[in-house]
Order: C-alpha cells, then sequence, then structure tokens
C-alpha cells in the first residue's frame, strides 16, 4: 500500500540524528516490546510480512510522529487483535477475560538462543522457470496494490538491468494476506541514479534494489 | 522523530512510570496471564541482544576477510555460508549479501520501508538508521548523507546505494586501512566500525584507534 512507511527519496525530514552511545533502548518499555514483539511472534500467530503489514497501515501522520517502539507496540496490539489472541476489553484492563487461544509454539527461556539462531529462511524450491537472467534489462511494474507490498514508489516505472539472482523466496504481497508463500523469483536489479532521479543526477551511482518476478517486465 | 520518550514522561502527578510504561506493563502481565509469553523468555530475549549479538561479531567476518583471500572470495560469493562458518546465524540474517568497497566504488546500506538490518553480525539497528531521515535520504542523496558522517568521496568514486526491500541482509566489507601489514585478525577487527559494515562510515585508521 502507498502509506507513510515508503520513505525512499521523501523530503523535509532533515539531518539524520546522531547519539553518541547508540543505545539500543532508550527506555524499560522499548526493551518489552521488542521483546513482547518476537515473543508473541513466536507463537507462530502471524508471518514476517503479516507483522510489516501491521506497522505500515497505521494511519500516516500517526506512524511518522510515533517512535520506533512505539509503532512496534501499536502495530503488536492489532496483529494480537486480528489473530484473536486478546480483546479490546483485555487491552484496556491488562487482565484476562475471555479464555486464551491455543497458539502453536510458546517461546520459553531455553528456546530463544536455538530460536535466533536458526532464523527462519525465506527461500523456497521451486518447478518455476526464472523470466529472467542477470544481464537483462527490465522494468519495474507500476503497480499501486491496496495492500502489503515491497515495491517501493521510487522505483515504479523505471527500466533497470538484472544484477544477481537470489533464488525463489516467499512472496510478501501473498504471505501478508494470509493466502500463502506463493515462492516467486527474487532479483537484485541495478538502476543508475539518473534513471531513477532524473537528469541532475549521476550515471554512475547505482541503486540496487531486491525485486520479485511480478513486481518485474 | 528518533524518539520520543521525552514526552510520554510523567504529567507531574507524581508518578514515576509514564502512560506507555504503564500500558506496556500492563500489555506483558496481560500476556504472561495468558499463557503467550514466558516473562524469563523476555529477559533473554532482551540480553542476547544487549550484549551477546552485535558489531563485534561482523568485525570478526571482516577481519578475517582482510586476513584471508580465500575467505573473502567465499564471503563474496556466498556469505551466508561463509558467515555461518564463523557461528553468526540466525534471525534476521538468513540470507546475506557482502558487498565490497573498491577503489571505483563504495557502497552503502538502506532499509526505505521499513528497518531491515542483519541482527547477527551487527546487532540491532542504531536509531538513526531506523530514522525516516536516514530512510527517506539515503537513497537520493547519499552523497551528502556520506559527507554528514564524514565520508567524502572523489567524483571518480561511484556510490552503490543498496535499499534491502526483500529478506536479503546486506554487509559492507570496507576496505583496509593502511599501515596494518602483518596485524592478527583480532589487531584488525579493532578498526571494523559498526558504521564501515553499514558504509556510514570508512574502517577506522590505527592512528584514530582510542
Amino acid at each position: 500500500m502507498n502509506s507513510a512507511h515508503d520513505l525512499g527519496g521523501m523530503m523535509g525530514f532533515g539531518p539524520i540524528e546522531h547519539e553518541p552511545a547508540d543505545p539500543n533502548f532508550h527506555a524499560e518499555w522499548e526493551e518489552r516490546v521488542f521483546a513482547l514483539t518476537l515473543a508473541v511472534g513466536a507463537t507462530g500467530s502471524w508471518n514476517i510480512d503479516i507483522s510489516r503489514h501491521a506497522r505500515e497501515s497505521l494511519p500516516p501522520a500517526q506512524y511518522l510522529s510515533s517512535s520506533y517502539y512505539r509503532i512496534w507496540l501499536d502495530g503488536l496490539e492489532k496483529l494480537m487483535l486480528d489473530a484473536g489472541l486478546v480483546n479490546e476489553q483485555e487491552i484496556a484492563d491488562g487482565k484476562q477475560a475471555i479464555p486464551a487461544k491455543p497458539v502453536k509454539n510458546i517461546l520459553t527461556a531455553e528456546k530463544v538462543m536455538p530460536a535466533m539462531m536458526s532464523g527462519s529462511p525465506y527461500d523456497r524450491e521451486t518447478q518455476a522457470e526464472q523470466q529472467f537472467a542477470v544481464g537483462d534489462s527490465v522494468s519495474a511494474k507500476n503497480i499501486n496494490s491496496k495492500t502489503h507490498t515491497r515495491i517501493p514508489r521510487y522505483v515504479r516505472g523505471k527500466t533497470g538491468e538484472v544484477d544477481k539472482i537470489h533464488g525463489c523466496h516467499v512472496f510478501p504481497d501473498s504471505n501478508s494476506r494470509g493466502l500463502g508463500e506463493d515462492p516467486q523469483w527474487l532479483y537484485r536489479v541495478k538502476f543508475t541514479a539518473r534513471e531513477i532521479w532524473g537528469a541532475e543526477h549521476s550515471l554512475k551511482d547505482l541503486i540496487f534494489v531486491d525485486l520479485w518476478e511480478p513486481y518485474l517486465e | 522523530m528518533a524518539h520520543d520518550h521525552s514526552h510520554d514522561h510523567d504529567h507531574g502527578g507524581g508518578s514515576a512510570l509514564s502512560d506507555i510504561d504503564l500500558r506496556v506493563r500492563a500489555l506483558e502481565s496481560l500476556l504472561v496471564e495468558k499463557g503467550y509469553v514466558d516473562p524469563e523468555a523476555l529477559d533473554v530475549l532482551i540480553d542476547t541482544y544487549e550484549t551477546k549479538i552485535g558489531p563485534r561479531n561482523g568485525a570478526a567476518v571482516v577481519a578475517k576477510a582482510w586476513s584471508d583471500p580465500e575467505y573473502k572470495q567465499w564471503l563474496l560469493d556466498d556469505a551466508s555460508a561463509a558467515i555461518a562458518s564463523l557461528g553468526f546465524t540466525g534471525r534476521q540474517g538468513e540470507h546475506m549479501i557482502v558487498v565490497e568497497n573498491t577503489e571505483q566504488t563504495h557502497n552503502l546500506v538502506v532499509c526505505t520501508l521499513c528497518s531491515c538490518y542483519p541482527w547477527p553480525v551487527l546487532g540491532l539497528p542504531p536509531t538513526w538508521y531506523k530514522s525516516p531521515a536516514y530512510r527517506s535520504r539515503a537513497i537520493i542523496e547519499p552523497r551528502k548523507v556520506l559527507s554528514e558522517f564524514g565520508v567524502e568521496l572523489g567524483e571518480e568514486v561511484a556510490v552503490s546505494v543498496h535499499d534491502s526491500t526483500a529478506e536479503t541482509r546486506y554487509l559492507v566489507l570496507p576496505f583496509r586501512p593502511e599501515g596494518t601489514e602483518g596485524w592478527s585478525e583480532v589487531q584488525l577487527s579493532t578498526l571494523v566500525n559498526r558504521n564501515s559494515m553499514i558504509g556510514t562510515e570508512q574502517a577506522t585508521l590505527p592512528r584514530d584507534l582510542s
């Protein structure tokens, strides 16, 4: 969806702020929101694409005026409500009102390190033939999806060259809607800065974007 | 925009906890009560990313690549396997790509759509990496962003910006500083600062080691 998360090339956010110590967290609640998001995510009630969609579908003004972990907190509550893990009353009271929904997994303390170290690979075997080869000229389609997608606005309608083939990966546009993984070939596509941003920009400077086959023509 | 905790502080009513502290505590207590969350697991998660997984991992990868040409080639050809061979695997690093800075090219990594970042080698991203300012600007004016970070590149050097739009995660292999001949991997790793592996800085020079 065309929302506030799709920030590439927007202007007016000012200088990049630096913090001397670069702490991971600025308050205890941020630590807890980080850990709660990973722990509840481990119940298997949604996938990474559904969780990204929950965060980026916050109203644009709210998204842009919220801190990072505030967005995670709002996203987590939305995910849990949508999945039926909790209801509004429970969130308001901080107390259980309806029975817990059975979940696939509970992340216990001893499972944390193995789970973090194994991760979740997103590449998949496929029988599908890849449509493009390294060196092919490709254009990013002009797609304005109303649901989750990973084709940034700045690249739509632009022409580049296939630089590398990553394999066949879970397709976020499908996975985010609970419609299955629908694996698709994933390409690294090389664009010139001039193609993306116009005549004042360099032909030598490059932008590499990872794009799934359905985004390309 | 970087973080908004300042206006969430108490409203003068004497409470030491802000509204958001209370909201998060209530949520945690609810999720523990419903059995979805093990509170000890939360502590282990925080401790893991505060103390165990961070940019020292990436620095070890870079130092090895600087020291061992065969390893470097493996890293450029199959970064996931080469990095896993040093024990760095897992969440947000399942599909690693290493891009090498050369005399012709400087690489810079961004995630314009969210905050994708290679956790197993760099830990959690710094706040600036997640900020709208960096996400919006790195892709359209990378040279200006680099210059604000203190990296001045000549026109002869091309800038390649990598937008992390998929589950691939990018790590920059910075230039090995001159004057480091004969250094051990452990010594070399002290030169590999976190930002040099994102591309917003160069590796630390030996004379600048604190």
